[in-house]
């Protein structure tokens, strides 16, 4: 149980990439920590910076408040999940879980108690005498899972150690991950690019991108206020809408219509990106009268497709849009400037996603009224993709 | 098939003929193609070898073709009674197994560094691959000349006697046959050894680094092991070879003071003394203790000749 | 991976020094002594007093029919060209075959060529001594080419299969379905990615051929047919109380350039295919 602390930390490989760039973070004792971010965002390598496996190019690395930038990872006492487990493939489970205590000169018959309590909590007991090549893929998680918990160390640093299983599996695990977390209260550090699995097993979420920190936080804040336009569109599922709009005055100027603002930080008139998330859009024929007048703003789109989930219905239309320059979007949207011309918004026509209740009777090609909650706007700057307001 | 009722069943020996059909060709044409090879293979050697059976039962010198006859196994009594025989089976295990011990070691080494090296590997496989491409004649002359006592400098180095005459002692001699079968071979050691090395998933040294292993430690529990197959494959292929060894032999001391081998036996016998019985015999029983050799490395230690990887 | 630090460049640095000295000492050796005047070569010296070509020159002394190195070396070439060809061809059919077609007896001709390649050759040397003088074929080329053809074909044999193992043969259909004729398939897009395979074999065989040593002395008696490494063994000094130590370096060495040049130009070659030989890959 430990606190870990990263301060300005920077990784620079052979080659000159910067990975990671000036990260500052604070992990608290027995917090569970979530980095997460789009391949290549420097999440792992973080990581492997913590856990010793990489060296740190410059800043600080304390755990505990002592600098531990030149230890090797063996006198780190960290423990390390791997994404595809590491697990020694000549050893049996029991020998997998219990190899660092032999290696630290723990005696046998201490070993063999810390393994068997391990393999009681994960349900591994009657694998132990087998080897990993004869385990299905959850067991052998379970085992890269029970070599870190056998040795009760400080912090546990877990890389994707999910993304191997498949798509049940992973929701299982995901709870068992969780509730082993809180039983040892072990500071835990977890890296995922999965954003499902970042709101739901963290206490904060640490989002990523291209080796910078865009925003710390809890899952909430992450979703209700998220910081820059990378994070609003990464968080969320399906992902955030985004649209055009034009703010004069006290007007807000959307496709879909206008709407009044009040507070706005900085900036002023001009064009901003919208964001907003399906699920606060719905039939306009469900939202009761009130509701209606207190806010929002009723629009009418031909409807492209419906996804009927039983528990929800996705709707997806098209709104005619003047289209807004954005990398970071074009970013999220998984294009370059280049090849689009305009990034992220183009053009002509947007598509737009939105989560109904699965009462509503809108349908395919047909023309549906609709009804957006305009409290739950979102407006970032076009160039700098800060949050405004 | 079908979709109306079927008012009588379909022929249903059409489907599966044609599928066989098919097949058929696809083997015949398969063993077309491998015929030539297998043909070529099996002339020179299940003839041959047969043919070395049927001589081996035999009394003949071709210097004497006329007192050919059919002696039975006497022949083998000859040949396992003789000291002679006894003798260079001891040379040739002796040469063997310690030729085989040093290039595990070396192999190892060069290997590691084949592996694992930052820099200059493309050197590295490049300089090991000379003693390989060699020829082993010229690789025999080498080393006889760097110690031979009129032209080699061997004996000028410091802490070593100008006089030492290195073939003119029965183990000495062997040190420099050994010497340069291990310099000949050690390369092709090191590149079985090093197939068996990158087939080790990295990772595993990561998770051992953080389980608090040390450099020897990661070698001996978790290289080492993982290594076993390859390692197998690799004392299997090289002893068998080893124990034909008679090039760098018959350069460096034509087998003299005591320093024959097995081989070198079979070829006096046969092309020196055109004693084609007992030359025969000598070949037959070589065959069967390679033949022994193979058995026992893969049924008793399990050796799995067609993967030489590693696996859990 | 860690950073590197100095210290590491300087343990690797005298690690790679030691696998150089290893693999080199015994060629420059051989390269000294075959510089080396005659008068010199006693002399214990590592680095020639003076350095001459008269070894390299008496090689090739007497022209074709005398000089007892040159008949030996146009043997060497054109028989292991030979072999390597007929080789390669009958090799690369069978491991096509291997590689593509389902028929009983594959691994039996895996296990069976791999046995193959550990015989000791001198128990097939009596046989084929008397049989080759009984076809008439003693000392000649095709005497050798028989025999090597034998003993490469299995080295062949796994290394293509290995090679041709890996190729994505739906690539013919690929190109069958983008308007190639099954001829134009398999020389557009098929041959050029054996072609790597089929050269390293190839190399691999040649090696074979040219390192021979027990069948070029067991079934050759004169220069008509011999081989390089069997007439090394039987070169004669200046004069018949001499070694001809001077003359075997320089033709050693001679003979080793080629091999050098193909270790330099080939290297990853000749590893993968190696290791693909004698490792499933």
């Amino acid at each position: 149980m430990s606190e870990i602390a990263l301060e300005g930390v920077t990784k620079v490989f052979d080659d000159g990439y910067e990975a990671v760039k000036d990260m500052n973070l604070d992990i608290g004792d027995g917090e569970f920590m979530i980095l997460v971010g789009p391949s290549g965002c420097g999440k792992s390598t973080a990581l492997r910076m913590i856990a010793g496996l990489e060296d740190i190019t410059s800043g600080e690395l304390k755990i505990d408040g002592e600098e531990v930038n030149d230890r090797s990872p063996k006198d780190r006492d960290i423990a390390m999940v791997f994404q595809n487990y590491a697990l020694y493939p000549h050893m049996t489970v029991r020998e997998n879980m219990g190899f660092a205590l032999k290696l630290a000169g723990v005696d046998k018959a201490e070993i063999d108690q810390k393994v068997e309590e391990a393999a009681r909590t994960l349900d591994l007991e009657q694998h132990l005498d087998r080897r990993p090549a004869n385990l299905s893929g959850g067991q052998r998680q379970r085992v890269a899972m029970g070599r870190a918990i056998v040795r009760n160390p400080k912090a546990f640093l877990m890389d994707e150690p999910l993304s191997n299983l498949d798509a049940k599996l992973r929701v299982q695990m995901r709870t068992e991950v969780a509730r082993i977390q809180s039983d040892l209260e072990t500071t835990t550090v977890y890296v995922t690019h999965d954003q499902t699995e970042a709101m739901t097993l963290g206490d904060r979420v640490a989002v990523m991108r291209a080796g910078v920190l865009q925003q710390v936080g809890t899952p909430e804040e992450l979703y209700d206020r998220p910081r820059n336009l990378f994070v609003a569109g990464f968080i969320g599922s399906p992902a955030m809408n985004f649209m055009p709009g034009e703010i004069s005055g006290a007007r807000l100027k959307l496709p879909i219509g206008e709407v009044e603002v009040s507070q706005l930080s900085g900036g002023g008139d001009g064009q901003v990106v919208v964001g907003l998330r399906p699920e606060n859009i719905e039939d306009a024929t469900i939202v009761g009268d009130d509701l209606k007048q207190q806010r929002g703003v009723e629009f009418e789109a031909e409807i492209d497709l419906v996804e009927s989930l039983g528990s929800d219905l996705y709707a997806y239309f098209h709104i005619e849009s003047e289209g807004v320059e954005s990398e970071l979007l074009a970013d999220l949207v998984g294009e370059s400037l280049s090849e689009t011309g305009a990034g992220g918004l183009r053009e002509g026509q947007e598509r737009v996603v939105a989560r109904l209740d699965p009462t509503s009777k809108v349908r395919r090609r047909q023309k549906a009224q609709l009804w957006a909650d305009t409290a739950k706007l979102h407006l970032f700057d076009p160039e700098s993709g800060e949050r405004l307001g | 098939m079908a979709t109306t009722a079927p008012t009588h069943p379909q022929p249903p020996e059409a489907a599966p003929e044609h599928a066989s059909s098919r097949t058929r060709s696809e083997r015949k044409l398969a063993w077309m193609l491998c015929a030539p090879a297998v043909i070529v293979m099996l002339l020179v050697t299940a003839y041959p070898i047969g043919y070395s059976i049927v001589l081996s039962l035999q009394k003949l010198d071709l210097r004497f073709p006329d007192q050919t006859e059919f002696t039975g196994l006497s022949n083998y009594g000859t040949v396992l009674s003789s000291e002679l025989w006894w003798t260079d089976v001891f040379n040739t295990v002796f040469i063997v197994l310690i030729s085989v011990a040093i290039e595990l070691v070396l192999g190892m080494a060069i290997a590691m560094v084949m592996n694992r090296a930052i820099f200059g590997r493309g050197v590295v496989r490049t300089s090991v691959l000379i003693p390989y491409g060699i020829i082993t004649v010229v690789a025999a002359f080498a080393w006889q000349f760097a110690f031979a006592s009129d032209s080699g400098f061997v004996n000028h180095l410091p802490f070593v006697s100008e006089e030492f005459n290195w073939f003119g002692g029965r183990f000495s001699s062997f040190a420099i046959i050994i010497a340069a079968e291990v310099w000949k071979t050690t390369p092709f050691m090191a590149l079985l050894l090093l197939a068996g090395l990158v087939t080790i998933d990295n990772q595993l040294y990561e998770a051992a680094k953080v389980d608090g292993a040390s450099a020897w430690q990661r070698f001996t529990k978790i290289t080492l092991p993982l290594m076993k197959p390859a390692i197998l494959v690799a004392l299997l292929f090289r002893t068998l070879e080893g124990f034909r060894v008679f090039d760098s032999i018959f350069i460096m001391t034509r087998g003299a003071l005591e320093t024959e081998s097995i081989s070198i036996l079979g070829f006096n016998q046969l092309i020196s003394r055109l004693n084609l019985g007992l030359g025969s015999t000598v070949s037959v029983l070589l065959f069967l203790i390679v033949v022994l050799v193979s058995a026992f490395f893969i049924k008793v230690l399990g050796v799995k000749v067609e993967e030489g990887r590693p696996g859990g | 991976m860690k950073q590197d630090r100095p210290k590491d460049y300087a343990f690797w640095s005298i690690a790679i020094t030691l696998v150089l000295v290893f693999a080199l000492v015994p060629v420059l050796w051989l390269l000294s002594i075959s510089l080396k005047p005659p008068e010199q070569i006693a002399d214990g010296r590592v680095i020639p007093e003076t350095f001459s070509l008269d070894n390299y020159k008496s090689l090739f002394e007497g022209g074709f029919d005398e000089s007892p190195f040159l008949h030996p070396l146009v043997n060497s070439i054109v028989i292991a060209l030979i072999t390597t060809v007929i080789a390669i061809t009958l090799a690369a059919f069978t491991a096509y075959a291997i590689a593509r077609l389902e028929f009983p007896g594959k691994r039996l001709i895996l296990a069976g060529a791999l046995a193959i390649a550990m015989f000791p050759p001198i128990s097939t040397v009596g046989p084929l001594f008397d049989m080759w003088r009984a076809f008439g074929i003693y000392d000649t080329y095709p005497g050798l080419i028989i025999p090597y053809l034998t003993f490469s074909l299995p080295l062949a044999i796994y290394v293509l299969t290995a090679f041709f193992r890996e190729i994505p043969w739906d690539l013919e259909q690929a190109a069958q379905v983008d308007g190639a004729t099954p001829f134009q398939a398999f020389t557009k897009v098929i041959m050029p990615l054996a072609a790597p395979g089929v050269f390293t074999a190839a190399i691999l065989v040649f090696i074979f051929c040219w390192n021979d040593f027990v069948f070029a002395i067991s079934l050759t008696s004169s220069n008509s047919s011999r081989t390089v490494p069997a007439a090394l063994a039987f070169f004669t000094g200046e004069s018949t109380f001499t070694e001809p130590t001077g003359s075997i370096a320089a033709a050693a060495i001679l003979v080793t350039i080629p091999i050098i040049v193909f270790v330099l130009i080939f290297q990853r070659r000749i590893v993968s295919g190696l290791t693909a030989g004698a490792v499933k890959g």
